[in-house]
């Protein structure tokens, strides 16, 4: 009897087309990644119909690779997962597309995987003795939310942005200063040469609950702050403004975050999500749940990109919970956390 | 010869199945659906219908474009995941083209036109000549290739021409009243049984390709848009205009 489940899970969300393997939800036998930024980055940001148009380009290409490099061949593949959202609708169709003729031709099972579940499911790879019950922290140029994940696939949403993501907040303020496409990555390696206390930003406290996080008022303050030095004819430190802004938003997502997991009297905290790979964001929830007895899981940088290792690890447990797509699975771009279940 | 021929360009999604000159099943649908939500079941359906052994399929025929940019890619990635699972090609037909082929035999010019938006037809224009040497006893010809324009200008050309001209496709809506205002030459729509997208046409021309040896790999495929994405013209209009600023 075969007893190893290997899932093939093909991610097209954004501005990446992704195809890897996976055994068994936790062992990744490859994991291939075709970006496309490079070409966004002669807009300023992700090109949604170019961002399609590249990803039918390359879905074959990514596909085949990630078998190859995973030593198996289509026969292997006991399950396809694919992501149908949340993402770009166009990007989202090619991939669900060609994963369910894929499956079809192959007589194979499909599996629709959420996009946030995904990323949340990268830390099952990292951290092969984590299980659910944690609360998770889901930070990316789209997403902003938190989460506590009670069982595999089951999730109780404590809290997300009410305005921009986390990951758009870091754009915008790199747009700017200058700093350009993509703001995360950038931001965060200008923030090393500022001070962080040295300019005195807003945290903002939106809603009852605690937990749900605003962005847009820490941007304008940002630009604000700007255009009043402008109007001061006074130079701006941009590394004091970029740490400072980092700080400011770091110091809200840790807060809100480890004071879930506390209350929820839980002790497994992780975060997930392109921004989860910022190195600000990763010591200050070393540090601070260091401080409060938490175990803090973090997926590598190449699992909090976007990736597909990650939707086929969510697509297994997904798929062993006996979780079906049929011939009619449409992309849903703006589908939620827990939605489909 | 078998082919498996998807068409999802327009508003129409048809899957259809062929073996030498016989059409085994087709399915096609205009409705407000989206084609994720129609093809790949309409193919399931025909495919038990039919008892179809997917492995028996020499190639996946696709209707390659122009079309919606959407509809296209839907279409291109369900012939990219069939021809990879089943290793088999991929044969592209020119959507134009395979919509004139539902006009097979007829003797005046054949003129496709769809909706492109911005007041725009993807268009073509095609007539039938009799050629002893093919099987079917004519051969379509290309009077005018597959283009993105002006809708005016097309019919300026054909009243040019002097010959008498039968119109399909999605756009015919849009512009009956002005074919009627414009033409002085005879000219006719063509009727619901062969005014929109058939995966049968693509199939049918799909194998005279294949016969020629024109078909490509799953990888290699991709649609023919016929027309840069707007951020894409937007930057070559702004580059063009710095380029012309900098020379004065």
């Amino acid at each position: 009897m075969k007893e190893d489940i290997l899932v093939l899970g093909i991610e097209s969300s954004c501005d990446e087309t992704a195809a890897a393997v996976v055994k068994n939800g936790r062992e990744v036998l490859s994991n291939v990644i075709s970006s496309q930024i490079e070409l966004h980055t002669l807009y300023g940001g992700v090109v949604p119909e170019i961002a399609s148009r590249k990803h039918i380009e390359k879905i074959n290409q990514v596909t085949e690779a990630a078998l190859a490099e995973a030593n198996c061949t289509m026969d292997d593949i006991d399950a396809i997962a694919v992501t149908y959202g949340p993402g770009l609708v166009g990007a989202l169709l090619v991939g669900v597309s060609f994963a369910k003729s894929l499956a079809f031709a192959l007589d194979k099972p499909l599996v629709g995987v959420n996009h946030i579940e995904g990323h949340i499911a990268a830390n099952y790879i990292e951290a092969k003795e984590l299980e659910p019950p944690f609360v998770c922290l889901i930070v990316s140029g789209g997403h902003t939310h938190l989460a506590v994940v009670e069982d595999y696939g089951k999730y109780k949403i404590l809290g997300c942005t009410r305005d921009d993501a986390a990951g758009e907040a870091y754009d915008k303020v790199a747009r700017a200063i200058g700093l350009g496409y993509p703001g995360g990555p950038k931001i965060d390696a200008l923030a090393k040469e500022g001070d962080p206390e040295a300019i005195a930003f807003p945290r903002a406290k939106v809603g009852e609950n605690g937990y749900d996080f605003s962005f847009s008022g820490l941007k304008s303050a940002v630009l604000n702050y700007l255009n009043s030095c402008e109007m001061k004819n006074e130079e701006v430190d941009r590394a004091n403004v970029a740490a400072s802004f980092q700080k400011a938003v770091v110091d809200v997502l840790v807060e809100h975050a480890l004071t879930g997991v506390e209350q929820y009297g839980l002790h497994k905290f992780a975060i997930a999500g392109g921004v989860a790979s910022n190195s600000a964001l990763r010591k200050a929830f070393e540090e601070e749940c260091a401080k409060r007895n938490i175990d803090f899981y973090r997926p590598s940088p190449i699992l909090c990109t976007d990736n597909a290792a990650m939707i086929a690890s969510a697509g297994y447990y997904d798929y062993i919970a006996g979780h079906r797509s049929g011939w009619d699975l449409n992309a849903i771009p703006n589908l939620k956390l827990g939605d489909g279940k | 010869m078998k082919l498996l021929a998807l068409d999802s360009s327009g508003n129409v999604a048809s899957v259809a199945v062929t073996e030498d000159d016989r059409l085994i099943g087709e399915y096609t649908v205009d409705h407000g659906k989206t084609h994720s939500q129609t093809l790949l079941p309409m193919l399931d359906e025909v495919k038990k219908m039919i008892e179809l052994d997917l492995s028996s399929v020499d190639a996946i025929a696709i209707a390659a474009g122009p079309g919606s940019f959407t509809g296209l890619r839907i279409g291109s990635a369900t012939a990219k995941g069939l021809a990879e699972a089943l290793n088999k090609p991929i044969v592209e037909v020119p959507t134009v083209e395979a919509l004139a082929f539902n006009m097979y035999g007829y003797d005046g010019l054949i003129c496709p036109i769809m909706d492109a938006r911005r007041n725009q037809v993807y268009a073509g224009l095609y007539r039938f000549e009799e050629d002893p040497d093919t099987e079917e006893g004519y051969r379509m010809l290309t009077v005018k290739e597959q283009f993105v324009g002006d809708f005016g200008e097309l019919l300026a050309e054909i009243e040019a021409m002097q010959t008498k001209v039968v119109f399909l496709g999605d756009a015919v809506a849009l512009h009956k009243e002005t074919i009627k205002d414009t033409l002085h030459v005879p000219f006719g729509f063509a009727p619901a049984n062969c005014n929109r997208q058939h995966a049968a046409c693509v199939a049918a021309l799909g194998r005279h390709l294949l016969l020629q040896g024109k078909s490509v790999a799953a990888g290699e495929h991709k649609p023919i848009y016929l027309r840069l994405s707007q951020a894409e013209r937007e930057r070559a209009e702004r580059e063009r205009a710095e380029r012309e600023d900098g020379a004065h």
